[in-house]
């Protein structure tokens, strides 16, 4: 990497006409693309801090005007926003830590060659990234086994990830034999071997994991859309989308003339309030935002692996 | 090590089997969870309606499978939702790939690395937010009183809002355009690693024999990024049906669903939302069936083509 920023200045030197328009071109279209990512997130930020009359009238477009915290002490007075705000931590926490601990486990037993049948049981596993049953039937399933409204399809039907646990395991196979050969002949246990040698040693691999799971955990909406009808179980997500959608669902049913005017006073007063849908998406992106700078090198050393693998 | 090896032979079986009985919880918990559901197949064989007893749900044969040819209303709705997911499918394809490859070089060919790494880090953002906050930041940007129609009616460029996202106008290409923004960046790092490994002696090889930089990137960095183009070429095309549903069903609404509607949406809507759970199963059954036909043929012509398969 050293050499090769180094041989990018001595070029730097001998720049043409031609290398001055390419770079021109080249760095005001990287500079355009970075903006379009980063200004919308910009943009629901200044208008969530400023006054909702401005935002309706659509003044804020650059920076917040009339500064204000209501949008977001109206939002956090929102009945449902604290029991939603709960179960999103908790299934992310409790998913993520139950998630990465299952998968490692497979993980570790799939890494050992000489188990009985290995190939034959480990072909099972592998087939299912492949082929799915589907969806109505993934439904039926999780209906038959009783999971439906519980907290615990947060948790369960994602519990290991085959994928992940491909990665897990190529990582275990690279960790050389004899560190747990010698904790064997010290009298260590299977188990103690995959907690004291195996785990600490593979913990790249494993923040990595932990990550991506923590990230899909917390933006997971699917599952409450498929599983949940009690209100008390909606994540943060689930209730940002009932909030959109209300909207969708409102305009139907004016254009085909079938609208109690009681509903409608019902829901144009949550439709009105363009500030908790702003509030909202400022909350749910927060925890990524503030955490994604820390851990990039940690995402972007996931994607290497997942590629040399792929 | 002065064991025997018969000894060596029969401990080794011993701690095999231990393993296995360790394994037992997850074999288990794997066939719960993605075999079982195989038996839910059954439905599409059945007049199953939801809330319907067990004793009352009879077999009726292949009945919801000829819904599908015979009934005109179904088999035009099928026909568009293939069609749409064919051509969103194709669109990712054969349109977000170069893309991508476009980006990943010209971003390396940057000469500040520290710009590099600022674009990169910027640009993989998107890809971290959710399905709902990608439609929340597009509803900021494009709605009536989004960003875009404040700018350009206070510019005067227009007299009225344009009406972005309850449109069935250009449908596909809008999918594809949030797709891109929310997964651009993302998916280059697989090219950027890749063009990181080529031997830095072939680039100064080729300048020192006079090649100019777009010969240097055709001669070297895309043949360099081929086999990882190829892999995930593959890959695409083994996955092609399997567009997902939860973007478009955030972005669905009644005016842009005709064209919105792949197959795992429709299937949701027919089998969730409108609760034809037998239907619903023969449809996603087939899709099943031709994404592991897909699937296998993508690995085939990757053996005969490359010498080995992806998977």
């Amino acid at each position: 990497m050293n050499a090769k920023t180094g041989k990018r200045k001595n070029n730097r030197i001998r720049l043409t006409g031609w290398d001055y328009a390419f770079h021109s071109v080249n760095y005001f279209l990287y500079f355009v693309f970075t903006l379009l990512c980063l200004y919308p997130f910009y943009y629901i930020i200044i208008n969530s801090l400023s006054d909702g009359t401005m935002v309706d009238l659509g003044r804020v477009l650059w920076y917040p005007v009339g500064f204000t915290l209501s949008n977001y002490r109206k939002m956090l007075a929102l009945s449902n926003i604290y029991t939603s705000a709960v179960v999103s931590v908790l299934r992310t926490v409790i998913g993520t830590v139950c998630g990465v601990f299952a998968t490692a486990y497979a993980a570790y037993f799939f890494s050992k060659p000489n188990m009985w049948r290995h190939k034959l049981w480990y072909r099972l596993v592998i087939i299912t990234m492949y082929f799915s049953a589907g969806l109505i039937p993934g439904y039926m399933n999780i209906r038959s086994l009783g999971l439906l409204d519980s907290f615990a399809v947060y948790i369960i039907p994602g519990l290991i990830s085959v994928y992940n646990m491909v990665l897990i395991k190529t990582y275990f196979e690279s960790i050389p034999a004899a560190l747990e050969e010698s904790a064997q002949i010290d009298g260590a246990g299977v188990l103690r071997r995959f907690f004291w040698v195996a785990l600490p040693l593979s913990v790249p691999i494993l923040a990595t994991i932990t990550l991506f799971t923590a990230v899909g955990q917390w933006n997971s909406f699917t599952d409450t859309l498929l599983y949940i009808t009690n209100g008390k179980l909606y994540t943060l997500q689930y209730i940002l989308q009932m909030y959109f959608r209300q909207a969708d669902i409102l305009s139907k049913q004016l254009a085909n003339g079938v609208m109690d005017s009681s509903i409608v006073e019902n829901m144009v007063g949550s439709i009105s309030t363009a500030s908790i849908r702003l509030t909202i998406t400022v909350i749910v992106t927060f925890p990524i935002m503030c955490v994604y700078p820390f851990v990039q090198r940690y995402f972007l050393k996931g994607i290497m692996i997942g590629a040399v693998k792929g | 090590m002065t064991v025997s090896a018969g000894a060596k032979k029969k401990k080794f079986d011993r701690e095999g089997f231990i393993y296995f009985l360790f394994i037992v919880p997850v074999i288990a918990y794997i066939l719960l969870f993605k075999y079982k559901p195989l038996t839910g197949w059954y439905y599409a064989f059945t007049n199953y309606k939801v809330g319907m007893k067990s004793e009352a749900v009879t077999y009726v044969g292949l009945k919801n499978f000829a819904n599908l040819f015979i009934n005109e209303a179904y088999m035009k709705q099928v026909m568009q939702v293939v069609l749409n997911t064919l051509i969103m499918a194709f669109m990712s394809i054969f349109l977000s790939s170069p893309l991508t490859v476009t980006f990943a070089i010209c971003l390396n060919e940057m000469n500040s690395s520290r710009a590099r790494k600022l674009v990169q880090t910027i640009t993989t953002l998107p890809h971290f937010i959710s399905v709902v906050t990608l439609y929340s930041v597009v509803y900021f940007m494009l709605s009536n009183s989004g960003f875009v129609n404040t700018l350009l009616l206070n510019w005067g460029k227009i007299d009225t809002p344009i009406n972005f996202l309850a449109t069935p106008d250009h449908t596909y290409l809008k999918m594809w355009l949030y797709g891109v923004w929310k997964n651009l960046g993302w998916n280059a790092i697989v090219y950027i690693a890749a063009i990181a490994g080529i031997d830095q002696e072939l680039y100064e090889a080729a300048m020192i024999d006079g090649a100019g930089r777009l010969q240097r990137i055709l001669h070297i960095t895309v043949p360099g990024i081929i086999p990882t183009f190829f892999v995930l070429l593959v890959i695409n095309i083994g996955n092609l049906l399997n567009t997902g549903y939860e973007m478009q069903y955030v972005f669905q609404n009644s005016m842009n669903l005709k064209y919105i509607q792949t197959i795992d949406l429709y299937v949701y809507n027919q089998g969730i939302s409108e609760g034809n759970i037998p239907f619903a199963t023969a449809v996603g059954m087939l899709k099943s069936v031709i994404a592991l036909v897909l699937f296998t043929t993508a690995n085939t012509l990757s053996k005969t083509i490359r010498g080995s398969s992806v998977f």
